[in-house]
């Protein structure tokens, strides 16, 4: 059985995908891993998680390419500009 | 801006790795791509795994308790970057039996400076200063692979890596402070391992011809890594007052470093196990196959 082992390097950090054990149950990939990852204190914990039971999401549709979402989709540059001159000509 | 999507057709995904793209196990792999991995990445498990047995044979001649400990704490650390790594090819479609088999029946090769004797514990110091120095050249090199598994847990052994080169160099300083028998083991050392380890990082092939590079598997070609080790090391030998067994050796003023072309027979030889020690390394990994099969049974049936 395959545990995928995530570490957590200080408190407060993200877990990290650090590597995997193979271990019949969760006593055992609990000594790998504390063997692999925790011998020098390089660990404040870990997640121990079978394989099995992690579903990944690695497909994205972009059919309505969110832009509108994301600060690359705002280009403000030119009307800001237009806005200013606009103010400063006092045409506003 | 799309999510990137690794391409389903060699050429292209040749390409995306080249632009510098990583992959993961779930990813499409080209086959040639698959096959290089395996066999690039089984050959850096072997040598974790066959590495330890030359530094095994001081654990119990260490001179103190101190050196005892840190000998085994390094053998801990070099197996269990073997399982990590049989891990990644086993991900691959390697079964981990099936390389450690592959191993001890000749089939599959691991680095030419392991298949050398430990004489004296003037070996352990320079193996633990210098072969390791060259290792983690190439490892560091490893940490932009293009395939991103094994990426991540090079992290992990480079950074153990960087303690075993201290100790390494921690064993040589204590020898050449202390008496002259003690210095004098540490020359002849050098002057046993400098052969190996210039051949270490492989004949001078050009980059763009290494299928290893073509897929961003290795971030250097061979050449590249061995200047780096002489501009690294050469200088810090030398400080000590030890001697480099080439006279040829010497960096030009454009900064590149001459030395003696390196015994390429010597290495193909050695490789393909004909090594001085080959066969009595393999033979003693046999017997632990063997003889530590009933806890593997145990375990798979926990």
């Amino acid at each position: 059985m395959i545990w995928e082992i995530f570490r957590q390097e200080r408190k407060g950090q993200p877990f990290e995908s650090a590597g995997s054990v193979d271990a019949p149950d969760a006593e055992f990939a609990e000594a790998w891993a504390r063997e692999q990852y925790g011998r020098r204190g390089e660990s404040v914990a870990l997640w121990l998680i079978p394989r099995d039971a992690i579903h990944t999401v690695d497909k994205w549709a972009d059919e309505f390419e969110l832009k509108y979402r994301r600060v690359d989709g705002y280009s403000i540059k030119a009307r800001l500009k237009e806005a200013r001159e606009r103010a400063s000509a006092g045409t506003r | 801006m799309a999510a990137v999507e690794v391409p389903h057709d060699e050429q292209a995904f040749l390409a995306y790795v080249q632009g510098g793209g990583q992959v993961e196990t779930t990813d499409w792999l080209p086959e040639d791509y698959r096959r290089k991995l395996i066999k690039f990445i089984e050959m850096h498990g072997n040598s974790e795994l066959m590495g330890v047995l030359p530094e095994r044979e001081w654990i119990l001649r260490a001179p103190t308790l101190q050196r005892k400990l840190a000998l085994t704490a390094k053998v801990q650390d070099e197996v269990g970057h073997a399982q990590l790594i049989y891990r990644v090819v086993e991900d691959l479609g390697k079964p981990r039996a099936q390389c450690l088999a592959d191993l001890v029946d000749g089939k599959a090769k691991f680095h030419n400076v392991f298949h050398y004797p430990t004489k004296t514990w003037g070996d352990v110091g320079v193996i633990a200063w210098l072969v390791d120095a060259a290792a983690i050249i190439s490892q560091k090199a490893l940490l932009k692979c293009s395939y991103a598994p094994y990426a991540r847990i090079m992290k992990k052994i480079c950074w153990e890596e960087s303690f075993h080169i201290l100790h390494g160099r921690d064993v040589i300083l204590a020898m050449v402070t202390g008496t002259a028998e003690q210095f004098e083991l540490v020359q002849e050392a050098v002057n046993r391992w400098w052969g190996p380890l210039m051949q270490f990082h492989g004949n001078p092939i050009a980059k763009e011809e290494d299928p290893m590079y073509q897929w961003r598997i290795k971030s250097q070609g061979n050449e590249e890594a061995r200047q780096q080790f002489l501009d690294g090391y050469v200088p810090q030998i030398w400080e000590l007052g030890l001697t480099v067994p080439d006279p040829k050796l010497r960096k030009t003023d454009d900064g590149v470093w001459e030395y003696s072309e390196p015994d390429w027979e010597e290495l193909k030889h050695v490789v393909t196990g004909h090594g001085p020690c080959t066969d009595e390394r393999l033979a003693l990994r046999q017997r632990f196959i063997e003889q530590e099969s009933w806890v593997r049974d145990i375990v798979s049936t926990a």
